[in-house]
């Protein structure tokens, strides 16, 4: 178990510490968003990785090729970045209507306006 | 090395207090995701990645910091319990990483079970040879139904919460009034539109053999009309494409995939049952896979230009801070 | 030829209505679609259930593709049970619907309030019968998204905030799943359930999949609302329209539970999720304060859809409760207030609801004297808050009985008397609403009113009496629970 063989797994929960960091902590309600791709993205990382065969090729069958990747991790993430994309768009559809109601989107003013009755 | 720059860029995300700065750095990001994706096998991950990440969700947060303001307040207090949160999570999963097979490895679990038989029978059950598309639209094909719907939602979503189709204002700027007045762009445009369309064609027929397919020709196929939007003006574009057509296309993709799967149901099979769609199973397979695609790029291209019509048609509100 | 395909109809019909209501775009079509199909679904869920109490567990593999290979829906009583429930409220809320969506949302957009509504039930019920791992998740988010959107559409502001907070937490939640789908994939290469069960005790004790355990818990607790990841759903609750509120309250967490009990009894397999983690230790922990807190927390709201909210929560501390026990006794309660607290909260959100007609806001101020004006509504609140509490001849009666009892099997007195005195503070809550609509003269606006239409009464109180019927008759309902739990305990294996 050295420290390259899982080289690829540690970048992964590294950008998932970042991006869910930005999610918990930061104020900004787009920033926030920004902040759940990136701890997305990196499920993608974990997943991708892991169909990975070292020596092999894209899962395309062609003559002359005898190895090839796992095919079933791209067509789970493939899945899960359209499911990832259609959720920001809607996070930030949120954003807008949110900015038209209360005039701001960072989450303290919001709620400080919230407990003025 | 790619995955230093990935980690670097996320780093700088978490430093930028201009959004502005974070969009164009999440963009950044994405391109090295996908180059790092490229790099593991994964051609259609990366592609979508890059028009998803990069792409999409960079104009759609351009668009959406337009409409908000683009300067983020400095946090009040420091945020140690949302650290702790994410390193816990994170800690858990270097526990549960640390037992999994080592990368690249083929004798791992992952590589055994199920997948191989993809890789050995796909071609020949299915005439494709894009081993992921044929998984993708048939093995679990009913998996994309649902990823087709979560578009659909998505769109119907933003239609709901944003609206399309007010008229908007024509203005010398912005995304009312386009640039039209630019005479170089309008003919480069002209030029450049068809040939958009016909590479969102090549892209959707393509998916068989290379990377590509519906979804990724949808976006294309968008991307195209929100071009004439941008040069032309949203108002020529809406006449172009109405917002009531858009709607219709986002519903009708959905409903094209699913009226599929229930076609192989009368014809004697299971939902989603591509064999029994002619004599020879393996057309019947092709013939699926054909239509489904057809669907997912219908409701993506309705989906995604749904979505800029309604962030386009929303009016710019001042600060309430500034 | 058409029962053989009645659980991929069970999903795809409502998932094909709604393009169609967007297509055809009038609001009584729409509405009219939308009834149809949910009744259908009833009548769908209904015969699958029926046919596994008569023939056991149904296997269908969609596209025709052997599992694992392909995508398995995989019906046994436990989701039949779910299903049934999920169908029933959505079509009884649709039934309901009309006029309270006609006050309550812009005409306008009716026709994609109805077309997020069918694709949040088919969804739901997608999650609840699929046996695939992955298309869980799928499923899982079709449901969100068109949540966050029909929250979204209540008329305070603070919709909009509540939603955006239940997208964080819920795609968070989303996110976690995916992960522990991905590494129990990792260890074994297949996503089936079934075959999961199967292959997974060759690396049962392995790290990756104790690491998935941790993760599909933390990620599951986030969208059933487990204490304390219960954040998103006061204010969601609190500010969507009436009638999404009634379906959520009576369905969504309702089968985020069924997923972890998937995910604990078939997929992992009891001796480990009970035996081996202080698993156990921590569900109860967090299942008595969620019921202490978040009852206590009821008592202090003025705004009774908050304090109803903040009661949800408790109610499924009672829940998980039962899964902490780990005996069959406790797993029945489990499954069985599953179904009865759907109804109640059902009901009771569906009476809320009538009274939004007639005021913006319902707080304990404005529902004062509410009982002598609108008295159908207002008993009918009654009946759900006594069934809330816990007494005898209404169905929260039946559930505690079976957590009290799973306690005391596995020697725990002092948590029986705990969930006892739990429901004290309920009585606090109930009274408090009681006390406001029967003992204070009526105020002007409040004189103003008038009792709803039939059209909501009827649906309400067909789960109010649904409330007392299984309070007393319970071959159904604990009969079901007491069969599941047994399976549950006994593993797939």
């Amino acid at each position: 178990m050295t420290f390259t063989a899982h080289f690829n797994y540690w970048v992964a929960m590294a950008l998932l510490t970042v991006g869910l960091y930005i999610v918990i902590a930061r104020g900004n309600l787009v920033k926030k968003l920004v902040g759940l791709s990136i701890f997305q993205t990196s499920v993608y990382l974990l997943y991708i990785s892991a169909g990975k065969i070292i020596g092999g090729t894209a899962p395309i069958i062609a003559e002359g090729l005898r190895v090839y990747s796992n095919p079933l991790p791209h067509v789970l993430i493939l899945t899960a970045i359209v499911v990832g994309v259609a959720t920001l768009a809607l996070g930030l559809a949120l954003v807008v209507r949110i900015k038209e109601a209360y005039g701001t989107i960072e989450e303290d003013e919001i709620h400080s306006q919230d407990e003025e009755p | 090395m790619l995955l230093v720059l990935l980690l670097a860029s996320a780093l700088a995300i978490v430093r930028a207090r201009n959004l502005f700065a974070v969009v164009v750095l999440s963009g950044i990001y994405s391109f090295i995701m996908a180059t790092q994706l490229t790099v593991l096998d994964a051609v259609d991950v990366a592609m979508t990645e890059a028009s998803v990440g990069a792409g999409i969700s960079t104009v759609l947060l351009l668009g959406t910091l337009y409409l908000t303001g683009s300067e983020e307040a400095a946090p009040g207090h420091r945020p140690i319990l949302p650290l702790l949160v994410a390193l816990a999570t994170a800690g858990i999963l270097i526990y549960g990483t640390l037992g999994i097979p080592v990368f690249g490895d083929p004798s791992g679990a992952i590589h055994q079970h199920v997948a191989p038989r993809y890789l050995q029978e796909a071609v020949e059950a299915t005439g494709i040879p894009n081993v992921v598309t044929a998984v993708l639209a048939s093995y679990r094909g009913y998996d994309t139904l649902g990823e087709t719907t979560v578009i659909f939602t998505a769109g119907i979503g933003v239609i709901l919460l944003l609206g399309i189709g007010r008229r908007v204002r024509e203005r010398a700027q912005g995304p009312g009034g386009g640039m039209q007045e630019y005479l170089v762009l309008r003919v480069i445009a002209k030029l450049l539109i068809p040939f958009a369309l016909l590479f969102a064609l090549y892209v959707q027929f393509h998916g068989d053999f290379g990377p590509g397919g519906g979804f990724q020709a949808g976006v294309i196929l968008a991307a195209g009309v929100i071009f004439y939007a941008v040069i032309f003006g949203l108002t020529k574009a809406q006449k172009l494409v109405p917002p009531r057509l858009v709607e219709i296309l986002v519903a009708l993709g959905v409903a094209v995939y699913a009226l599929v799967g229930a076609l192989g149901l009368m014809l004697g099979g299971n939902y989603l049952d591509y064999f029994v769609l002619d004599h020879d199973p393996v057309h019947g397979q092709h013939r699926g896979v054909f239509w489904v695609e057809a669907g997912v790029c219908i409701t993506v291209a309705g989906v995604m230009l749904a979505i800029f019509y309604a962030f386009a048609g929303r009016r710019r509100r001042p600060d309430s801070r500034s | 030829m058409i029962a053989h395909h009645l659980p991929a109809l069970q999903v795809v019909v409502p998932l094909l209505a709604a393009p169609l209501c967007v297509m055809l775009r009038g609001a009584r079509a729409a509405w009219l679609i939308a009834l149809g199909v949910s009744w259908a679904m009833f009548i769908v869920a209904g015969s699958l259930l029926a046919r596994v109490l008569r023939e056991g567990v149904i296997s269908y593999a969609l596209g025709s593709w052997e599992p694992p290979w392909g995508i398995e829906y995989r019906v046994d009583l436990l989701n039949a049970f779910v299903v049934v429930l999920v169908s029933l409220v959505g079509a009884l809320v649709i039934s309901y619907s009309r006029e309270s969506v006609d006050h309550e949302v812009r005409r306008e957009q009716h026709y994609l309030f109805y077309a997020a509504y069918l694709l949040c039930l088919a969804g739901l019920l997608g999650i609840a019968i699929t046996g695939d791992a992955f298309n869980v998740f799928v499923f899982l988010e079709i449901s969100s998204l068109s949540t966050y959107v029909l929250i979204a559409l209540g008329r305070d502001r603070r919709a909009l905030t509540a939603s955006y907070q239940y997208l964080i937490m819920g795609t968070i939640g989303a996110t976690f799943i995916v992960i522990g789908v991905g590494l129990l994939y990792l260890m074994t290469g297949t996503l089936n359930m079934h075959d999961l069960a199967q292959r997974l005790p060759a690396v049962e004790h392995t790290r990756p999949v104790l690491a998935a355990l941790a993760f599909l818990t933390v990620g599951i607790s986030l969208k059933l609302a487990l204490f304390p990841l219960h954040l998103w759903l006061p204010n969601a609750y609190a500010f969507a329209p009436s009638v999404v509120t009634a379906f959520l309250a009576a369905t969504a967490t309702k089968v985020a539970v069924y997923l972890l009990l998937r995910f604990y009894f078939t997929v992992f397999g009891a001796p480990l999720v009970l035996g081996e983690m202080p698993l156990p230790e921590i569900l109860l922990a967090l299942s008595l304060a969620a019921m202490f807190a978040m009852s206590t927390v009821a008592i202090f709201q003025d705004d009774v859809k908050r304090m109803l909210a903040y009661s949800s929560v408790a109610q499924i501390g009672y829940i998980t409760l039962g899964v902490s026990t780990g005996t069959a006794a406790g797993l029945t309660g489990t499954v069985v207030h599953l179904f009865n607290h759907g109804i109640t909260k059902g009901s009771l959100f569906l009476l809320l609801g009538c009274m939004a007609m007639g005021m913006r806001r319902i707080t304990l101020q404005h529902i004062r004297g509410i009982g002598r004006i609108m008295p159908l509504t207002t008993f009918g609140v009654v009946v759900g808050g006594l069934s809330l509490i816990g007494v005898p001849l209404t169905v929260g009666f039946v559930s505690k009985w079976y957590l009290v009892l799973g306690a005391l099997e596995r020697g725990w007195w002092w948590v029986a008397a705990l969930i006892l005195a739990s429901s004290l503070l309920a009585v606090v809550y109930v009274w408090r609403i009681v006390e406001a609509a029967y003992f204070k003269a009526p105020g002007e606006q409040v004189a103003k009113l008038r009792e709803a239409p039939l059209s909501m009464l009827v649906p309400a109180w067909v789960l109010v009496v649904a409330t007392l019927y299984f309070g007393v008759d319970t071959r159904f309902t604990a009969g079901v629970a007491a069969r599941v739990a047994e399976l549950l305990l006994g593993g797939f294996r």
